[in-house]
């Protein structure tokens, strides 16, 4: 059932993932139970002759406990799911942990401009290199991710990072991430952005410490 | 104001055939007039919807029954990108603003309030067929952007600032202009409809006829209709905004020019989630009505789903930004906002256990508008419970803007306007065209919808897990994404076998008109006040306006004859003591 | 069939059809107006010095005067409103017309007001205070306009008499209050555009 997910390699994608199965499971027995019961209903109340239906109208408070407790069950089980996912999701968006590596991923119709800041770890200075589409990261590293949009919203997309965070032009938006495992993953853009949306594919990759290490010597090479 | 000169309207017997069904000032003309148009809009963005699907199931091949647009709109049968956002985003607007709308407020809500609350017409009848030729020039709008230069919006249905802000993003420029316009008609006409619903139902009920005593479809297209005023204003301004933008060239919501993008969020949802119950009340409303009559029994919890609904409707004002975890706004408001959209499934829970509670009990007859009812209510609830995974902000953060977002909606929207408006199509026909529907027909249609609707929606939770995003071109650009494809195909070869599923309907519906079997005046032994009318329904709806004397639901009261008991008829003896 | 003159045939209230259509029309425009005050004062609360800059350059003297033009106009309308309950048809017709002309001097100042600003070099692209600017001033102008078109045309009945007759019942009431609500709206926009820099 769960095989459906991409794979996850980001630390808090367990955590996304763990919620969504908590809600599944929670609303998926009750979803069961109501379409059983009214099955159940429509079966064993189907018109049968001289029976007659029963009046009940409804609207004194025993009756109504049929239908109030079981609200107060749903009310009971959504306050369990909002409260389990508020951790996760502060985990994702809330405050950031002290990042290793920055990087600047600036998206434009469609494209994916990605700024490394070089040695220095500044922007903005003379060793910065430009690079489009290609996001290469270490891996077991918290990564910041500075956001920003040259035209139109777009969305930094990143399944098997569970990661996704909307692109607005004239602000910067900071995402993070540590991955778990190395390899070469899909950036999408989540976000209608005009006619080329869905051209707008970029790339991860993720490497380990010495591939990192070559990567860097060759874009920086020792001066 | 001018409006209350309508009561000087004469009435008389040889109106010339314009004022009698074109011009014409009478609810029951003017309803009929909104179900053929949102029929007609309804069958335009089907089409769009199977454009889309094939484009996704076999991208960039040629659409069989696409050969015809011209060039540079598609390439013989071949749809650009252009054009399929285009379809995209008008298939979305239509079906939501020229369909949901129109079929179960503007036919249903004109057909029958004025006759469930047992009043000669509306409160202001002149401006009720204003409504209707502002929605007729709005959807003439919708469907006239299609053949200007640069094509229809393309923005989405949610049309987000700045990519719908400035022509240069999208390149499409008098066709979103015109969607706007379009949609301020459509706002115009809808907030006229909802003076004379609420006004009516205020100033004109029957004798005896009390605010408790109204059918709950009254209750829902009159909370619907103020729902739908007390939202729609803020976004008239922002799209007022927005036509500035495009056309004058200010800034409002163009960072370059010091405006800001995420407003126009905040106003399109502020009115997005109203909207949604705008569109969902009256179709769950004709189930209120549909359920009792079918299991011969009382609407379980009358006014606690009276309340319930008003408790949805105000919280329905505080959960805007749940569509906008990810915006970039304020993570701190995500928490608040996540709790009051969790609450709003408590209200809902309630109506869903009542109508289940209504069952109960009951003598059901399979009529095709109980199946369509029951239809309803099972399908309904897959989008209610779906909606829980979508207001979980860190489970959002991974499906906003994939198909699982796309499926919920349409679990919610469907059911709603399309399973609730055949529900009340096939049980109010006989009453506004004086002919019952085939019943074999019916079934062949509900069955067949059902099972298609189910199958292109529900493996759409499973594209939606696989991280799918939604208005996506060209799914096959991504690798991750190819091993689903085989999906896509599936779901487009059901969402054709629902397209064509409609076809025992429209045969249904024409060939019953014109030579279905008469029907009588209460073909189903129903309570309300439509029932206690003739059929056809004489021009001013009564002879004698009736006295109510009791609700609208007393089916199967002990210690009587008959399971049901008309609303302008006294109990027998038996039955009060 | 409809409207005040069959109300008996129906239970329920006496509430006159007419005035709830009113009422419900204002409450629509309360929430498009309030729509448009509530993304200027979020605007206006996100950007601080340049905004306050701008603003300085509208004449709150001449906006003063115009507040003064059309709360006077409410109470004239006002007067208009009870000398028809009291079936003064003389008086009424007077406060009619001077109500309408009010509103024609609230047009014309700030038509001059307009032009003056234009040749300044302030036009709705010169920032986002004048766009905010030009656009609510702009369409509450186009309000009071229709205001004065409703009150002219209640003038014009007056003055032929067709306005006592039964089925004009309620009309000036309702102009009235309508008219309010402009007012209303103009007390709003008053301290928001021109006093808060």
């Amino acid at each position: 059932m769960f095989d459906w997910f991409p794979k996850n390699i980001s630390t808090f994608g367990g955590d996304i993932d763990y919620v969504f199965k908590l809600i599944f499971y929670i609303v998926g027995i009750g979803f069961l139970l109501g379409e059983l019961a009214i099955l159940f209903f429509v079966v064993q109340f189907r018109r049968r002759d001289g029976q007659k239906a029963k009046y009940i109208s409804g609207d004194k408070w025993p009756q109504l406990g049929w239908i109030l407790i079981p609200t107060v069950l749903v009310l009971f089980l959504d306050l369990w799911i909002d409260f389990a996912g508020a951790k996760a999701y502060d985990a994702v968006k809330g405050e950031m942990p002290v990042h290793d590596v920055i990087v600047e991923v600036s998206s434009k119709q469609y494209n994916w401009i990605i700024t490394y800041p070089g040695p220095d770890g500044v922007f903005a200075t003379a060793d910065d290199i430009t690079k489009e589409n290609d996001l290469h990261v270490p891996v077991n590293k918290v990564i910041k991710v500075v956001l920003k949009s040259q035209d139109v919203i777009h969305s930094f997309f990143v399944p098997v990072l569970r990661l996704k965070q909307d692109i607005l032009p004239g602000r910067t938006t900071d995402v993070w991430f540590e991955a778990t495992e190395t390899g070469k993953y899909e950036i999408a853009c989540a976000e209608l952005c005009g006619y080329g949306h869905y051209t707008m594919r970029g790339f991860l990759h993720i490497h380990s410490e010495e591939e990192y290490a070559a990567w860097l010597a060759q874009i920086w090479p020792a001066e | 104001m001018a409006e209350q000169a309508t009561s000087e309207v004469q009435h008389t017997e040889q109106m010339s055939f314009v004022r009698k069904y074109i011009f014409s000032v009478d609810h029951k003309v003017i309803g009929k007039q909104y179900l053929f148009l949102s029929l007609f809009m309804a069958l335009v963005a089907g089409t769009m919807a199977y454009y889309v699907r094939w484009q996704l199931a076999w991208p960039e091949t040629a659409v069989p029954g696409a050969g015809w647009i011209p060039e540079p709109t598609a390439f013989s049968g071949i749809i650009p990108p252009e054009f399929y956002n285009a379809l995209v985003t008008m298939h979305g607007t239509i079906m939501v603003f020229f369909v949901g709308m129109p079929l179960l407020l503007g036919a249903f809500g004109n057909y029958l309030l004025p006759l469930m609350v047992g009043a000669r017409d509306m409160a202001f009848p002149r401006l009720n067929m204003m409504s209707f030729w502002t929605i007729f020039t709005a959807s003439l709008c919708m469907i006239a952007s299609f053949f200007v230069e640069g094509g229809s919006a393309a923005a989405g249905w949610t049309g987000y600032a700045p990519l719908s802000a400035d022509p240069i993003y999208t390149g499409v420029t008098w066709g979103l202009n015109l969607w706007i316009i379009g949609l301020a008609l459509e706002f115009t006409s809808f907030l006229m409809g909802g003076i004379n619903f609420l006004t009516t139902t205020v100033t004109m009920r029957a004798p005896g006829m009390t605010m408790l005593r109204l059918p709950l479809m009254v209750w829902m297209q009159i909370t619907a209709a103020v729902l739908f005023m007390l939202s729609v204003g803020p976004l008239v301004a922002g799209a007022i905004l927005l036509l500035l933008d495009r056309t004058v060239g200010t800034g409002f919501f163009l960072p370059g020019k010091g405006g800001d993008p995420l407003l126009w969020q905040h106003l399109f949802w502020f009115f997005g989630h109203p909207e949604v119950y705008v569109v969902l009340l009256p179709g769950i409303g004709a189930v209120m009505e549909i359920l009792p009559v079918f299991s011969r029994k009382p609407i379980f919890g009358y006014r606690t789903i009276i309340w319930s609904t008003m408790v949805a409707g105000v919280l329905s004002f505080l959960v805007w930004a749940h569509h906008m975890y990810v915006s970039g706004m304020d993570p701190n408001l995500v928490m608040p906002f996540s709790i009051t959209t969790i609450l709003i499934s408590v209200p809902f829970a309630v109506i869903i256990f009542a109508f289940m509670a209504t069952l109960w009990g009951g003598s059901i007859e399979f009529k095709t508008p109980m199946l369509y009812a029951i239809g309803t209510v099972t399908t309904f609830i897959i989008g209610g419970v779906t909606g829980i995974f979508n207001g979980s902000p860190p489970v959002d953060i991974f499906i906003h803007d994939t198909y699982f977002v796309v499926s919920h909606f349409h679990f919610t929207l469907f059911p709603s306007v399309f399973l609730g408006g055949f529900a009340a199509l096939y049980f109010w026909f006989p009453k506004m065209f004086g002919k019952m529907m085939n019943e074999t027909l019916g079934k062949i249609h509900f069955w067949w919808t059902m099972i298609c609707f189910n199958l292109v929606f529900i493996p759409m939770f499973v594209l939606g897990m696989g991280g799918h995003m939604r208005r996506i071109y060209n799914p096959m650009q991504y690798d991750f994404l190819k091993p689903m494809q085989g999906i896509n195909q599936f779901i487009t070869y059901s969402a054709i076998l629902l397209l064509l599923g409609q076809i025992p309907f429209i045969v249904n519906f024409f060939w019953s008109m014109f030579g279905g079997k008469k029907a009588g005046d209460n073909p189903w032994n129903a309570n309300t006040l439509e029932w206690a009318t003739t059929t056809p329904v004489p021009h001013e709806n009564f002879d004698t306006i009736p006295t109510v004397y009791h609700g609208p639901y007393d089916y199967s009261l002990p210690n009587q004859n008959e399971d049901w008991q008309p609303q302008h008829l006294e109990k027998e003896p038996a039955a009060v003591a | 069939m409809s409207g005040a003159s069959t109300v008996t045939e129906y239970q329920a209230t006496h509430t006159v059809p007419g005035r709830m259509g009113v009422w419900w029309f204002l409450a629509s425009e309360i929430m498009v107006f309030g729509g448009f005050l509530a993304v200027y004062i979020l605007y206006r609360m996100a950007s601080h010095g340049a905004w306050a800059a701008m603003a300085e350059h509208v004449s709150a003297p001449i906006g003063t005067f115009n507040t003064v033009v059309l709360l006077t106009s409410s109470l004239t309308m006002v007067k208009a409103f009870e000398a028809v309950d009291k079936d003064a048809r003389d008086k009424a017709r007077n406060y009619l017309l001077i109500t309408v002309l009010l509103g024609v001097a609230f047009l014309c100042v700030k038509g001059f007001e307009y032009s003056h600003e234009i040749s300044m070099g302030f036009t709705p692209l010169s920032g986002s205070f004048w766009s905010f600017y030009y656009v609510l001033t702009g369409l509450h102008g186009l309000h009071v306009l229709a205001g004065i078109i409703a009150n002219f045309c209640l003038y014009i009945m007056a003055v032929r008499g067709t306005l006592w007759s039964k089925n004009c019942q309620g009309r000036v009431e309702f102009a009235g209050l309508y008219w309010h609500l402009v007012d209303v709206i103009w007390i709003f926009l008053f301290p928001l555009l021109y006093l808060s820099y």
